[in-house]
C-alpha cells in the first residue's frame, strides 16, 4: 500500500507532471506564474480542489453513474460536480476560515475552468484507481502542478529583465522558456519501471 | 457580407490560437501530428457551432447569475455527443485524442465565445462565429501539428518524407517541442503581421475564460497582459 502511494507520488509529480508533460492546466500555468507568491497561492488552491474533486468524482462514478449505467454522462457529471464543489469550498472557507479564504479565495473561481481538475478525475476513472489512490493521485498531481508553476515563476521573474526581440515578447518567450522547463522534466522519464 | 466578416474574424483578425492565445492545452497536447490537429480542430468546431447556437437561443432565458453553470452544461452536452460520435465512427482518432476530447468542455475558446459573443448576438451570427473560430483553431493547430510532425517524425499526415537513414528530432513531438513550436509560431505570426498578440486574458474576448482571465486580475499589470 505504502509502496503504491510512493509510486503514485513520484509518477504524478515528476514523471507525468500535469503541466509540462501532460499539458493540463496550461492557462493558469502561463497566466498566474508572474510572481512566485501568486504562483504558490494558485498551487495551494489547486492541490486543495484536486484532492476533493478526485474524492467526489470517484464517489459519483462508483455510486451513481455505474449502478445506473450512465457512464457516458461522465463529462457532464464531473464538470458539474467540480463547479458545485468549488462553489461549496468557497462558501465554507468564507464562513469558517477567514485566513485560508483570504489566501485561496481569489484563485478558487478560476479553478472550475482549469482543465487539470477535470483531467485528474477522468484519468482516475480511466486507470481504474481505487478510492485511496484516486485521492492521493489528485493531491500529488496538484503538488506536481505547484512545483512546475513555482519553478516557472522563478524563471519568469528573471525574464523580466532580459532583452527579448519584440515579436517574441510576452507569450512566445514564456512558451519557449516553458519548453526548457519541460525538457528538464523529460529527464525523469524512465525513473520508474 | 456581414456573415462573411464574422466568419473571417475568427480565422484571421481574432484567431483563437495565435491572436487570443486561448485553448492552449489542446494546442500543445495533441499537435504531435497533423491529422490529430484536424481531428481535434473539427471536434472543437462542432462543439463551438452547437453551443454558440443553443446559448444564443437561450440567451434571453438564462439568468445572469447562473449563466456560467448553464453554459458549461450546454457545452458538456455537445462534447458528450461529439465524444460518442467519435467513438462510434472514428475509434482510432478517439484513441489518439483520448482524454482531450472530454476536456473540450474546459477549452477556454468555447466558454469565451459563449460569454462574449453568443450570449449577446442572434442565432445565425453566433453559429457563424462558432464556425469561424473553430476553423481558425483548426487551421492553427493543424499548422503546428504539421511542423511538429515533419520535424519530429519526418512525415506529414503519416506520409514519410525522409529516407530510412534520416533521424528526425524526436524532441519535437515530445512535450518540450510543443512549447517551443507554439511559442515560435506566435512569434512568427507577430513578426509577419507586425502586431502584438491581443490582450489575451483581458478585455471582452475572454471574460468567460476564467482560467486565462487570471492573468489580468492577478498578475496582468505588466507587459504580459498587453502582449
Amino acid at each position: 500500500m505504502l509502496q503504491s502511494i510512493l509510486i503514485t507520488f513520484i509518477s504524478a509529480v515528476f514523471i507525468n507532471n500535469f503541466v509540462v508533460v501532460k499539458f493540463l492546466g496550461i492557462c493558469p500555468f502561463l497566466g498566474v506564474s508572474k510572481k512566485i507568491k501568486t504562483a504558490a497561492g494558485m498551487g495551494a488552491a489547486v492541490i486543495f480542489v484536486m484532492t476533493l474533486a478526485s474524492a467526489a468524482a470517484w464517489l459519483v462514478q462508483e455510486f451513481i453513474l455505474k449502478p445506473l449505467d450512465l457512464e457516458y454522462m461522465q463529462t457532464i457529471a464531473f464538470i458539474l460536480v467540480i463547479a458545485a464543489l468549488v462553489q461549496f469550498v468557497e462558501m465554507v472557507l468564507q464562513k469558517t476560515s477567514q485566513g485560508l479564504y483570504k489566501a485561496l479565495g481569489i484563485y478558487l473561481p478560476l479553478i472550475t475552468t482549469n482543465c487539470a481538475v477535470l483531467g485528474v478525475t477522468l484519468l482516475n476513472v480511466e486507470s481504474g484507481n481505487n478510492f485511496l489512490i484516486s485521492v492521493f493521485n489528485g493531491a500529488f498531481s496538484g503538488v506536481g502542478f505547484t512545483l512546475a508553476i513555482v519553478l516557472f515563476a522563478g524563471i519568469r521573474e528573471r525574464l523580466e529583465t532580459a532583452v527579448v526581440p519584440k515579436c517574441l515578447q510576452g507569450f512566445p518567450i514564456s512558451l519557449i522558456s516553458a519548453s526548457l522547463v519541460s525538457l528538464a522534466f523529460l529527464g525523469f522519464q524512465g525513473l520508474l519501471k | 457580407m456581414k456573415l462573411f466578416n464574422i466568419f473571417k474574424n475568427g480565422i484571421i483578425d481574432e484567431n483563437p490560437t495565435f491572436r487570443l492565445v486561448l485553448g492552449t492545452c489542446p494546442t500543445l497536447a495533441i499537435t504531435t501530428s497533423a491529422i490529430n490537429g484536424i481531428g481535434m480542430g473539427l471536434s472543437t468546431t462542432a462543439v463551438l457551432i452547437g453551443s454558440n447556437a443553443v446559448i444564443s437561443l437561450l440567451r434571453k432565458f438564462i439568468p445572469a447569475k447562473v449563466r456560467m453553470p448553464a453554459f458549461v452544461t450546454v457545452i458538456a452536452g455537445f462534447v458528450t455527443i461529439v465524444q460518442m460520435l467519435l467513438k462510434a465512427y472514428v475509434p482510432s482518432l478517439d484513441k489518439a485524442l483520448g482524454i482531450y476530447i472530454p476536456l473540450i468542455v474546459v477549452n477556454c475558446i468555447i466558454m469565451a465565445r459563449a460569454e462574449s459573443y453568443a450570449s449577446k448576438n442572434p442565432v445565425l451570427d453566433s453559429a457563424v462565429d462558432g464556425l469561424g473560430m473553430g476553423i481558425g483553431f483548426t487551421i492553427a493547430i493543424t499548422a503546428i501539428g504539421s511542423v511538429r510532425e515533419i520535424l519530429g517524425n519526418g512525415s506529414i499526415f503519416g506520409l514519410q518524407l525522409l529516407g530510412a537513414n534520416a533521424s528526425p528530432a524526436l524532441a519535437m513531438i515530445l512535450p518540450p517541442g510543443g512549447f517551443l513550436i507554439f511559442g515560435l509560431a506566435i512569434g512568427l505570426v507577430n513578426l509577419i503581421t507586425n502586431r502584438q498578440t491581443l490582450k489575451s486574458g483581458c478585455g471582452s474576448h475572454s471574460a468567460g475564460c476564467e482560467g486565462c482571465g487570471a492573468e489580468c486580475s492577478l498578475a496582468g499589470t505588466g507587459k504580459e497582459a498587453d502582449s
